[in-house]
């Protein structure tokens, strides 16, 4: 892990991953996400950001990076990643995959 | 790959032509245990050649197409069956299977007791959710008594599993429980659970707030996270509570660590000394 002190890292989070889900602004212990009007986690107070990693443990989508400040890229395998998702979503973000599994991927 | 973490890492092993973000709902914990699982099987050194992903039916058992690892993706119950028979023929592959408390216990509990009976090497992640997922929110053999589920609108009145205690009786090599919440906790068991021989079964507590939360009054995926870092608690902790405290709590650590042969050594070992005419 990287230096545990205030500001310096820099939070990404990847809106078409993002579900909204709450849990990184809900636990982070210095309060530097926050759900916006679309329900979608946004970074309000970066130089609050300590470093301790729950949020890239917890976010169940991969949505969010925490890197030291110094490297100013985003990993290249990352952005193919980002890329790809870009090119589609469809996913409803609001708890309604059981339904769409059942429906039109499997019939239970 | 070596000195990667966090994001990077897991985006790292994820198949980059499925569709992202994956198909579980809002605040599902099933994502966090794809995360552990990629972080255990980088942390202990792992190819991806090396480990298999065998996944049941179930919200669950989606984990395995998104990963690349060797996977299959076999019938509801019979997850186990697959990855004994491919135990058995490969002995050197880290086998893990990935079942849901419906899938391992209600249709799979005969598979799940046998598999541990055995001791077969596999290492079975049971992602109980206390609730059927996938096909609408019937109750499961965790769902907790009194809890509603849409089978059980009037509250649950049979008793549920004890999943650690199923599989101690049943004599497993290596019984842990973790949660969601505690991830790092988490990731330790499972890397454990892959290393030890015989059969492991890390029972991992995850919340399904579309099923089981809505009904059973907690709000939002943030309130079920918090009730499971308030319920889940260490087994030291847990001991040193009054039976009436222990009742709202559930422990959590590595109850069962033991290194009995497991069947496919065992196996192996007499068909050397068949060959040997021994
Ligand atoms: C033989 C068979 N019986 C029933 C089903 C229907 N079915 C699909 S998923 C499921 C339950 C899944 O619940 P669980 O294992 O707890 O996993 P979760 O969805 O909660 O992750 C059932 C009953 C099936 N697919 N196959
Ligand atoms: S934890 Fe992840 S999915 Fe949930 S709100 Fe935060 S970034 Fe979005
Ligand atoms: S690393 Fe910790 S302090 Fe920084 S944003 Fe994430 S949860 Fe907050
Ligand atoms: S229905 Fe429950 S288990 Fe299935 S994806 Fe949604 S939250 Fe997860």
């Amino acid at each position: 892990m990287s230096v545990k002190s205030k500001g310096n890292s820099t939070v990404t989070i990847f809106p078409d991953w993002c579900k909204g889900c709450g849990i990184c602004a809900a636990f982070c212990p210095g309060k530097v996400m926050e759900l916006n009007d679309q329900g979608k986690a946004v970074v309000v107070k970066e130089e609050e950001c300590i470093s301790c990693g729950f949020c890239e443990l917890h976010c169940p989508d991969f949505a969010i990076m925490v890197r030291p400040k110094a490297d100013d890229e985003i990993p290249a395998v990352c952005r193919a990643v980002l890329e790809k998702a870009a090119r589609k979503t469809d996913m409803p973000a609001d708890g309604s995959a059981a339904e769409k599994n059942s429906s039109d991927m499997e019939k239970g | 790959m070596a000195d990667m973490k966090g994001t990077q890492l897991i985006h790292e092993y994820l198949r980059h032509n499925k569709k992202f973000p994956h198909v579980f709902c809002a605040g599902c914990g099933h994502g966090i245990v794809l995360g552990s699982l990629i972080r255990s099987i980088h942390g202990l050194g792992l190819s991806k050649d090396e480990v298999c992903v065998v996944a049941g039916i179930g919200c669950s058992g989606r984990l395995a197409a998104y990963v690349d690892f060797n996977t299959v993706h076999t019938t509801h119950g019979r997850a186990l069956t697959f990855a004994t028979g491919i135990k058995m023929a490969k002995p050197n592959m880290h086998v893990i299977v990935v079942m849901g408390d419906g899938d391992s216990m209600a249709i799979g509990g005969n598979h799940l007791i046998h598999a541990a009976r055995r001791n077969i090497g596999v290492t079975a992640l049971i992602l109980n959710n206390n609730i059927y997922g996938m096909t609408g929110g019937q109750c499961s053999p965790t769902t907790p008594s009194g809890a509603f589920t849409m089978t059980s609108p009037m509250g649950q009145m049979e008793q549920s599993f004890d999943c650690v205690e199923l599989m101690t009786a049943a004599k497993a090599n290596y019984v842990a429980r973790g949660s969601v919440f505690h991830v790092k906790k988490l990731d330790k068991m499972i890397m454990e659970g892959i290393s030890n021989p015989g059969f492991g079964v890390v029972e991992i507590m995850t919340p399904c707030h579309t099923q089981y939360g809505r009904k059973n009054k907690f709000k939002t995926p943030v309130d079920m996270f918090k009730n499971i870092k308030d319920t889940v608690i260490s087994i030291e902790r847990y001991n040193q509570l009054s039976e009436e405290e222990q009742a709202s709590r559930i422990p959590s650590g590595v109850f069962v660590q033991k290194d009995t042969p497991s069947l496919e050594e065992k196996f192996y070992q007499m068909a050397a000394s068949c060959q040997g005419g021994a």
